[in-house]
């Protein structure tokens, strides 16, 4: 489980976030929507380690990751994707996701340099299991080309197969629909369900798109301008009044 | 390493191998054994900058500790020479982490300036302290193994081109493993690195101790080649003219670098017929070759070995 305990964030002043709380439980896929400026993002870096929070803690499967550097926060199992991509442009697809293999295999400097048995061993490994995870968002057919090659939709996905590479049990995505058009959003709708259902993850999803959101989310956090405004259900989000003056607006959704 | 530097490695071996035969004259045989102490540390330098993506202005610092440190405990101490070699590239692996730790937090051109400053103190130190201080030392052993001492130029030729043959190998192999993957990793993204677990301090440390051991390799050869050392070998202006080959050569490209070693060190003597002009000219050649070559030479024969290729299929 992870726990959000009332962080605190401000940059020059200005409070990004304060005093949020909330809890993200196993397998669960939780949204964090809110209008521009919210916090949403920053509260993601904070997770992950980007950043560290001014106070409050995040705990996770009950140890205290704030203020681990975001290395060790990757290594305890928490990957995740950026609103701006930050794909490796110069590495191949295929090689963006070998990187997310890293942390997972250990040959050095010295070793690799031998090229002792293991060093090749391990890295066919690397190999195939990428590859099986290029199969799973669909870009094996473009697993040599270079990443900066991309339209913006296939470098949101590889992003998400990077991070699945490192075999995370918790899964951050920031604006994973920004920039795709609505049959590729259906994709990922469907694609993100089948991550918590075949491979026991739990998601944690930054997003605008509110039909993704209403979809697929367990349950949502409403922030708004660095406080939490709401949470609950995905019905009980949509009928909140606070909710819809703040953010969502009157019309249907 | 893939077939094609298979090949090209080859090519390179049977070159290296009959060039004694060619270029006899012990004049030439030392241009081409500069080249080769040259080229180790390039290729060092190339890891470094073109493939990690640091920038390092203080190389001959690492190059001059490898040459001090390696003479002095020969002069002094009577150690065998290959002992004495191995001290000069712990010494200077040493260094490289006392200069990396800070050099973290710096990029661009402020870890420029950082690490020009720190060739600078190491060229200060073998001024003031050094043995024999601004003028120099001599009567340093020569390279010596299992009782063997390699006195003649042309056999100390075979082995510093052999530590290059071999130091290349071992680059390349580095270069195609998880670990070069994850260099230029940094060199595209730091932030998304770490959030995918692959420490970025660590490995820029890592790369740091690879460059100097590699630099100081170089520097302990020419310390028991030439048999006298002085700081003024290890000044800043060294550290530029080795930049100055991993970019001639091209950045990105370890046979590159080893190209550009050599281009570097021979065009000099080329251009000795120009007399007082000589430097006018080789500031004149590098300047074109910089403005006209961008990528360097190797990635520019690479793309028109390729455009050959592709026109010849279509």
């Amino acid at each position: 489980m992870l726990e959000i305990k009332n962080i605190n964030k401000s940059f020059g002043g200005i409070s990004a976030l304060s005093d949020v709380s909330f809890n993200a439980n196993e397998r669960e896929i939780k949204a964090v929507i809110g209008p521009n400026g919210a916090g949403k993002t920053t509260l993601l870096h904070i997770i992950s380690g980007i950043y560290p929070p001014d106070g409050g803690e995040v705990i996770w499967s009950g140890n205290k990751i704030s203020g681990m550097s975001s290395v060790n926060i990757a290594r305890k199992g928490i990957s995740r994707t950026f609103q701006h991509v930050e794909l490796f442009g110069h590495l191949t697809v295929l090689e963006n996701v070998m990187i997310g293999r890293h942390m997972r295999t250990k040959a050095g400097f010295i070793a690799s340099g031998l090229k002792l048995p293991f060093v090749g061993r391990e890295e066919r490994k690397i190999k195939a299991k990428s590859e099986e995870i290029l199969d799973l968002v669909g870009l094996r057919n473009k697993e040599y080309e270079l990443a900066s090659t991309l339209p913006i939709g296939e470098e949101r996905m590889l992003e998400i197969a990077r991070a699945l590479a490192t075999e995370p049990q918790l899964l951050l995505l920031d604006e994973p629909a920004s920039g795709l058009n609505e049959a590729e959003t259906n994709a990922l709708s469907v694609f993100i369900t089948n991550l918590k259902t075949n491979l026991n993850l739990t998601i944690m999803l930054v997003e605008h798109d509110m039909g993704l959101v209403m979809n697929i989310s367990d349950s949502i956090v409403v922030l708004d301008f660095g406080e939490k405004l709401a949470e609950g259900l995905p019905e009980d989000i949509r009928n909140n009044k606070l909710v819809i003056d703040a953010y969502l607006g009157d019309e249907d959704i | 390493m893939g077939r094609g530097n298979f090949t090209t490695l080859l090519v390179f071996i049977t070159a290296i191998s009959l060039f004694p035969f060619i270029g006899s004259g012990s004049y030439v045989l030392t241009v081409g054994i500069f080249s080769g102490i040259n080229a180790l540390v390039a290729i060092g330098l190339c890891i470094l900058m073109g493939y990690a993506g640091q920038v390092s202005l203080g190389q001959a610092g690492f190059y001059g500790i490898g040459a001090y440190v390696s003479a002095v405990i020969s002069v002094k101490f009577g150690l065998p020479v290959i002992v004495c070699m191995a001290a000069g590239m712990a010494v200077a692996a040493g260094a490289a982490v006392v200069l990396a730790i800070p050099a973290l937090r710096l990029k661009g051109h402020y870890l420029a300036v950082a690490t020009l400053g720190f060739g600078e103190i190491i060229h200060v130190i073998l001024n003031e302290w050094g043995l024999g201080g601004p003028s120099g030392f001599g009567d340093i052993p020569n390279f010596s193994l299992f009782g063997i001492t390699v006195e003649s130029a042309s056999s100390f030729f075979y082995l510093v081109w052999g530590v290059v043959a071999v130091t290349a190998v071992f680059s390349f192999n580095l270069i195609n493993s998880r670990n070069g993957r994850a260099l230029r990793a940094i060199h595209d993204s730091e932030t998304a690195s770490n959030a995918m677990g692959v420490d970025v301090s660590v490995l820029k440390i890592k790369v740091f101790i690879l460059s100097a051991v590699y630099a100081a390799f170089a520097g302990s050869l020419y310390a028991h080649y030439v048999t006298f050392i002085s700081p003024a070998s290890f000044s800043l202006f060294h550290s530029v003219l080795l930049l100055m080959m991993v970019i001639v050569g091209g950045i990105t490209n370890i046979w590159g670098a080893i190209v550009g070693a050599v281009v570097i060190t021979v065009l000099p003597e080329l251009l000795k017929k120009f007399e007082e002009f000589d430097i006018l000219v080789y500031g004149l050649i590098l300047t074109l070759s910089l403005m006209f070559f961008r990528k360097g030479l190797v990635p520019l024969i690479i793309d028109k070995l390729q455009q050959r290729k592709g026109s010849g299929r279509a």
